[in-house]
């Protein structure tokens, strides 16, 4: 039962609740005074919904957009929220954050779209594309803590997968034996974490570290060693995309573009995402899994075996990671370089925290990044509207998990025993 | 007929510690058997044994009549026992259902949870016994008694016909024991045997066929209620003359030392666990703060001492008012206190004993000048209280965790008392101890008490509170229910009011 | 979530008695168990390592492919790749012996200094590369005695240069005792501030200063690449990488010996703030409640101490010293500040940190062995081809060895006891 209390240190909620109001606010006025500047009154933004091959078979219109009108909307909503989280208080400020995130983006994104026309098909679709990594690594840090090991190696193992997958497609020729490849390498240093965590009882987060040293470490020794030199070993080759494979599939408009034109990696995750939410809360291995995560010896005296679960998850979790590291190369850019993955491990822990450990809050939240994310690079094309050095924008997804973390914690509440080893008497 | 199981010589060694020597017990079929004995005499090692939760180094395991092997709680529920243990095994966020079914849960198609037929049985069962449980109710949001309950359902749901309850009473008001004694009686009545582990005389005699005595891991002897006596069980359990009270001259009482009004506190999940609390604190009296655990006895505490915030109402120590003052302020105020778990929150263990006696003075002079640190001053200090508390260590050097807990909560209570101090907070002060300890931390509050110092005594064993207390005040969920002198009361008039009843109300059934 | 460091404790035994924990040895004995660990995981370390050199190497793979016909053949391959591997590696570290001792003997018969300076160069040069390390795992190590895990060190790093090169090249007419301290104490200020913020967002709201930190990092990386791309950028041209400034002579860090050693004041510097590390942790009240808010953080509660005010001082002081290795670097080394000057100081102190037991002592000695491996590996990268990111691979396999002692143990078959720290974790909540 002790577990469950943790008195933490700091504002007491209300100061907290104020702090937040005041922030969203600040936010709410940002959005009302910097997004009407320079915009004339009138001035339209055109959202395009086709792309060069669904046009061929439906012609969407454009989603013309009133900028001022909808930026004062969507500020005013902010404030609004914020008046009422002030007074009131939200109870779930993880919506909170995420209604006004997006906010705040899709004004963002008109802002900046205002005079021309802008591609909304093509941002949802990258949305999605960058979405997925953090997805598969969010999902992964939730198979392994809801058992209560704490996974931060998450981007040594998508890295480590990356780089497997790519020399394997091409020494085999076989891209599926890449995807196996990528797949075994993050179960491998998956269980290599768990035996250091589990039987070791090491310091979860220093295995993880170490773990993300190594992987960074080989991978670019390998680079240096194998692939500059077997440069056939680094041949740019993706998994087809279902458009690609029936390319009526994509033309169907907005369908098209959005789902079919992705790699079927997209696909795995999705539905990864769905089995995933499902087999926690209504099967007998995620009744299991959560009984070990909230409270171990609750579990040990029941019969449940402690250590094997943490196991079975842990390594899970890598194979789901392994995936997402292999979306990096065989199914995104096709081939590796140096840092591809650049800190999306450690977003993906954020998107999980975010979504309170389950599988549809990591979804929702790792959407949000990718949004922010594929913003961030369509910015660079739009470049002289928007007034910000390219590396300030770089620096956007890392901002946002920051203030996400900030905003969610002491409001959700990770598995009661995470991170802490087991230890039979 | 034999014997529903048999423990023959059950040997049991842990690193420096005989817990279990060659035990013999046994459990005849429908009696409720009592193991009785001090806090580490072994009985909760025992049974852990019999459940399959340790391996003894040594002896048989007969269960009706055929030996056992009984490798792990597996092996145990598939023999029909089942345990209820001191520190409930239920996953809070979980339903009663959930619970219930962890580890034996019945599927559809193979795959899913199948809630639904596991609740009706669960209804079944309660019906059949008369136990009162909510299927769909979530384990975090149950009183005490009915989490109890569940524990029990747990076992029943498993076919157990051994039912082995680790210090039941622990948590439980005296109505809530009545009720569980209910429950036990109805359970053997339909072919349930009983093991009831428990320290406490008086329960023990009410409700056991038989009583073993457990001391220092041996049984000393086992006997009927009817053919003894609470000293001789006591003498059996300690091995000598309890003194089951403490000498003590009348309380010279003086002015108001600490007075709350209106205290609101709320705890983790943000319920007020003090909602509304008056009470006053004078000096050179012990005011015994009584209840069952987990009336907010706890977030008081904290709130007092300026660990927790307090949400409402006001606190004013020696007139100053340190309703919303930081923990420092309020122990520079001369207020003492020793907390309830001395090794999570009252020690650093892997510091020196010398470091721990100067946790909450180091910043003073002679320890510090400014910023420095004075490590002659501190070793000198320390040296002086060791010898002058008697504290066993090899030297004020050694590390904290080598020391005892008898020693280890003389250190706190030695770095307590270095200070001048006005208020005194025990929080539990003498849990977990040896008997020579607690008599040890006893005379120490009544010296204190002696001094001039107020006192405030928080325990949920009432006989520490009624040995050693002035004036005792009775909290019920946040709550006094009221102050009543500490020569006068009675433990029924007590425990009605720690079960919420105060004088004079109807007498309401459960 | 946070680290506590403890002493291996054992588990109680359920019953209030004498505590199974041996007696306290004397101090000899516990010193030699405390630095046998981390010997022991450095050495198995490299025999990991050179596995890995022999397993990439496509010669020694051929050998291997004919172990059954001539196993003399592939091991003698092996061994030669190794050895030439660690030889070069200990020759750039600290050099030839022989040539040192003969130079030494030609300096006392002839006072030429020529030979010197050739044979002690390496040596020279592997403390020149502990400099950054020493204040950096200082740095890493500072977090850890108060329950915070630091990852932020290299992103400090970053800011710290950039601090200490605009310091350095904007005040002009500064004598050198004003503006080198003024310079530093420009770069510990800034390294307080970046990490002081994780520090206050762990302290206030207790979100995660492992994700926090890190997010730092990049931003930092990103600010530089703004920085050296755009307002603090060398006019004229400046071929590939991006460079500031130099820094006015008056703002340098001086070297104590001729070209081409490149040993400066830093060294020193740093040494002396290792003392300081060690007193302020110690001998000052500050220093005594961020332990105890590291070792116990209820019970440092309980005794009235601010776990708030201490995690923002331990981050902030933690950032400063990291921030000192970024501006060692620019005031001592290079001048200026280059995109990428770091080859990952603050992710490397990590390992450093805990090998050296997070104790000032330690660090420094542990800083003393990670500079002439580094240093090391540029030469066994140069002469015997193994790309330098041998290091990492070395370094994770220390922190492994050196954060669960029990794998050192079971391979060595030593004996458990008291002297060596492990590390117990507290979950994300704080």
């Amino acid at each position: 039962m002790a577990v469950m209390a943790r008195a933490r240190e700091g504002l007491a909620p209300i100061s907290r609740r104020y702090a937040l109001s005041v922030f969203y606010a600040l936010v709410g006025l940002f959005m009302a005074v910097v997004f009407s500047r320079n915009t004339r009154p009138g001035e339209i933004a055109r959202l395009g919904l086709n792309t060069s091959r669904s046009i061929e078979l439906v012609r969407m219109p454009d989603i013309i957009v009133p900028v001022l009108p909808v930026v004062w909307i969507l500020s005013a909503t902010v404030l609004i929220l914020s008046l009422y989280h002030l007074l009131r208080g939200f109870r779930r400020t993880g919506w909170l954050l995420g209604v006004v995130s997006l906010s705040f983006l899709v004004s963002f994104l008109v802002w900046t779209a205002r005079g021309t026309s802008f591609s909304l098909i093509g941002i949802l679709s990258a949305s999605l594309q960058l979405a997925t990594p953090i997805l598969l690594g969010a999902l992964s840090g939730v198979l392994c803590e809801r058992s209560a090991v704490i996974n931060i190696a998450i981007e040594g193992m998508m890295l480590g997968a990356a780089f497997a997958s790519v020399i394997v497609a091409n020494a085999t020729g076989s891209l599926l034996l890449g995807l196996v490849a990528g797949l075994a390498v993050g179960a491998l240093l998956a269980a290599w974490h768990a035996v250091m965590s589990i039987r070791f009882r090491m310091d979860q987060i220093v295995s993880g570290t170490a773990i993300n040293i190594f992987a960074t470490g080989l991978t670019n020794f390998l680079n240096q060693r194998v692939l500059q030199v077997y440069q056939q070993l680094n041949v740019q080759q993706t998994f087809p995309s279902f458009s690609q494979l029936a390319p009526e599939l994509g033309k169907i408009p907005i369908l098209g573009p959005l789902l079919f034109d992705q790699s079927p990696i997209v696909w795995a995750a999705l539905l990864l995402l769905v089995i995933v939410q499902i087999a926690l809360f209504r099967t007998r291995w995620g009744l299991r899994t959560r009984a070990v995560g909230e409270h171990p010896r609750a579990a040990d005296t029941v019969g449940i075996n402690v250590f094997r679960t943490r196991y079975v998850n842990v390594i899970l979790g890598g194979v789901i990671a392994g995936l997402g590291g292999t979306y990096f190369t065989l199914g995104s850019v096709g081939r590796f370089d140096k840092t591809m993955t650049n800190g999306r491990g450690f977003i993906a822990l954020a998107a999980m925290i975010f979504g309170n450990w389950t599988p549809t809050g990591a979804f929702a939240s790792s959407l949000i990044f990718g949004f922010a994310d594929a913003l961030q690079v369509k910015l660079q094309i739009l470049i002289g509207q928007v007034n910000i050095p390219y590396d300030f924008l770089l620096m956007l997804p890392y901002l946002v998990t920051m203030v996400a973390l900030t905003g969610v914690v002491g409001r959700v509440i990770p598995p009661a025993a995470d991170g802490q080893a087991y230890q039979k008497q | 007929m034999p014997p529903v199981f048999e423990l023959q010589g059950i040997t049991k060694r842990f690193p420096g510690v005989l817990a279990n020597d060659h035990i013999h017990l046994t459990l005849e079929e429908g009696e409720i058997h009592a193991l009785l004995g001090e806090n580490g005499a072994g009985k909760t090692t025992l049974m852990n044994i019999l459940y399959g939760l340790y391996t003894a180094d040594e002896g048989k395991i007969l269960v009706h009549g055929s030996e056992a092997k009984i490798a792990s709680p597996e092996d145990a529920i598939r023999l029909g026992i089942g345990m209820v243990h001191q520190h409930f095994m239920l996953v809070p966020p979980f339903t009663v259902t959930e619970n219930v079914m962890l580890g034996v849960e019945s599927l559809h198609h193979g795959l899913f949870l199948d809630r639904k037929s596991v609740a009706r049985r669960i209804r079944e069962i309660a019906e059949q016994y008369g136990l009162q449980v909510d299927p769909a109710a979530r384990v975090q949001d149950l009183s005490v008694g009915a989490q109890q309950r569940v524990e029990i359902m747990k076992i029943l749901y498993r076919h157990a016909n051994i039912l082995i309850l680790d210090e039941p009473t622990a948590v439980l008001t005296p109505q809530e024991v009545e009720d569980l004694f209910k429950v036990i009686r109805e359970l053997v009545a339909r072919g349930v045997s009983v093991i009831f582990i428990s320290h406490k005389l008086k329960e023990v005699m009410e409700i056991a066929d038989r009583i073993t005595v457990l001391r220092d891991g041996k049984v000393v002897g086992t006997t009927r209620p009817g053919d003894t006596s609470l000293a001789t069980l006591a003498r059996m359990m300690v091995g000598r003359e309890v003194i089951l009270t403490v000498d003590k001259a009348p309380a010279r009482v003086g002015p108001v030392v600490l007075e709350i009004k209106d205290l609101q506190v709320r705890d983790d999940r943000k319920q007020l666990a003090v909602n509304g609390l008056s009470l006053q604190v004078r000096a050179g009296e012990i005011l015994g703060v009584a209840g069952v655990q987990g009336n907010g006895q706890t977030e008081l505490v904290e709130g007092l001492t300026g660990l927790r915030p307090v949400s409402g109402g006001q606190v004013r120590i020696l007139g100053h008012d340190t309703t919303h003052s930081s923990p420092r302020r309020i122990l520079e105020q001369g207020i003492a206190h020793i907390p309830e778990d001395r090794q999570r929150d009252g020690l650093v263990l892997t510091y020196p004993v010398a470091d721990n006696l100067v946790l909450n003075t180091y910043y003073l002079p002679p320890f510090a000048r400014g910023v420095q640190l004075r490590r002659g001053a501190v070793l000198a200090a320390a040296e002086q209280l060791v010898h002058q508390f008697d504290i066993r260590t090899p030297s004020v050097l050694a590390l904290t965790s080598g020391l005892s807990g008898g020693n280890q909560q003389k250190v706190i209570v030695a770095r307590e008392f270095s200070r001048p101090i006005q208020l005194l907070i025990a929080s539990q002060p003498t849990r977990g101890l040896d008997v020579g300890s607690m008599e040890y931390i006893h005379q120490r509050l009544v010296e204190k008490r002696d001094q001039g110092c107020a006192v405030l005594l928080v325990s949920p064993e009432l006989d520490e509170i009624m040995s050693l207390s002035d004036r005792i005040a009775v909290m019920f969920r946040g709550q006094i229910m009221g102050v009543v002198s500490g020569a006068a009361a009675t433990p029924e008039q007590l425990g009605l009011l720690m079960a919420g009843i105060r004088p004079g109300e109807e007498r309401v059934p459960a | 979530m946070g680290i506590s460091v403890q002493t291996e404790i054992q588990p109680g035994t359920g019953r209030e008695g004498p505590s199974a924990q041996p007696p306290a040895r004397n101090t000899g004995g516990q010193v030699l168990n405390a630095l046998s660990i981390p010997v022991l995981a450095l050495f198995s370390a490299l025999v990991i390592s050179a596995f890995f050199i022999l397993a990439s190497d496509p010669v020694v793979l051929a050998a291997y492919g004919k172990f059954l016909l001539s196993p003399g053949h592939a091991l003698a391959v092996s061994w030669k790749e190794v050895a030439d591997a660690y030889t070069a590696l200990f020759l750039g570290a600290i050099g030839n012996p022989a040539a040192m001792a003969g130079a030494i003997r030609t300096y006392l018969a002839t006072g030429q200094t020529n030979g010197l300076i050739q044979a002690f160069y390496p040596l020279s040069e592997s403390l020149v590369s502990a400099t950054p390390y020493i204040f950096a795992g200082l740095a890493v190590a500072l977090g850890f005695k108060c329950g915070l895990f630091n990852i932020g060190a290299e992103g400090q790093i970053y800011i710290g240069a950039l601090t200490a090169a605009f310091v350095g090249y904007t005040f002009t007419g500064l004598p050198w005792i004003i503006h080198a301290p003024l310079t530093l104490l420009a770069a510990a200020l800034g390294g307080a501030v970046w990490a002081g913020i994780p520090g206050y967002l762990k302290a206030r709201t207790g979100a995660h200063e492992v994700i926090n930190t890190m997010m730092m990092n990049y931003v930092a990386f990103n600010l530089a690449d703004f920085l050296l791309n755009g307002p603090m950028k060398r006019g004229g041209s400046t071929g590939f990488i991006p460079i500031s400034r130099d820094i006015q002579a008056s703002a340098y860090l001086p070297k104590f010996f001729p070209d081409p050693i490149r040993l400066h004041a830093g060294f020193l510097v740093a040494l002396a703030v290792a003392v300081g590390v060690y007193l302020f942790l110690w001998r000052t009240t500050l220093g005594f409640e961020l332990r105890t808010v590291g070792a116990n953080l209820r019970a440092a509660k309980y005794a009235g101490i601010s776990v708030t005010r201490n995690f923002i001082l331990a981050m902030a002081l933690s950032g400063a010293l990291a921030a000192m290795a970024g501006a060692g670097e620019v005031m001592g080394v290079n001048h200026n500040i280059a995109q990428g000057f770091s080859p990952g100081y603050g992710y490397d102190s990590i390992a450093l940190a805990l090998m050296g037991g997070s104790n000032p002592l330690g660090v420094v000695l542990a800083a003393l062995l990670f500079g002439a491996l580094r240093n090391g590996a540029t030469d066994m990268q140069a002469l015997a081809g193994i790309p330098i990111d041998i290091v990492s691979i070395v370094q994770a396999f220390v922190i492994m060895f050196v954060a669960a002692p029990a794998i050192i143990r079971w391979i060595y078959r030593l004996k458990a006891g008291g002297g060596f720290q492990a590390i117990f974790t507290r979950g994300w909540g704080g």
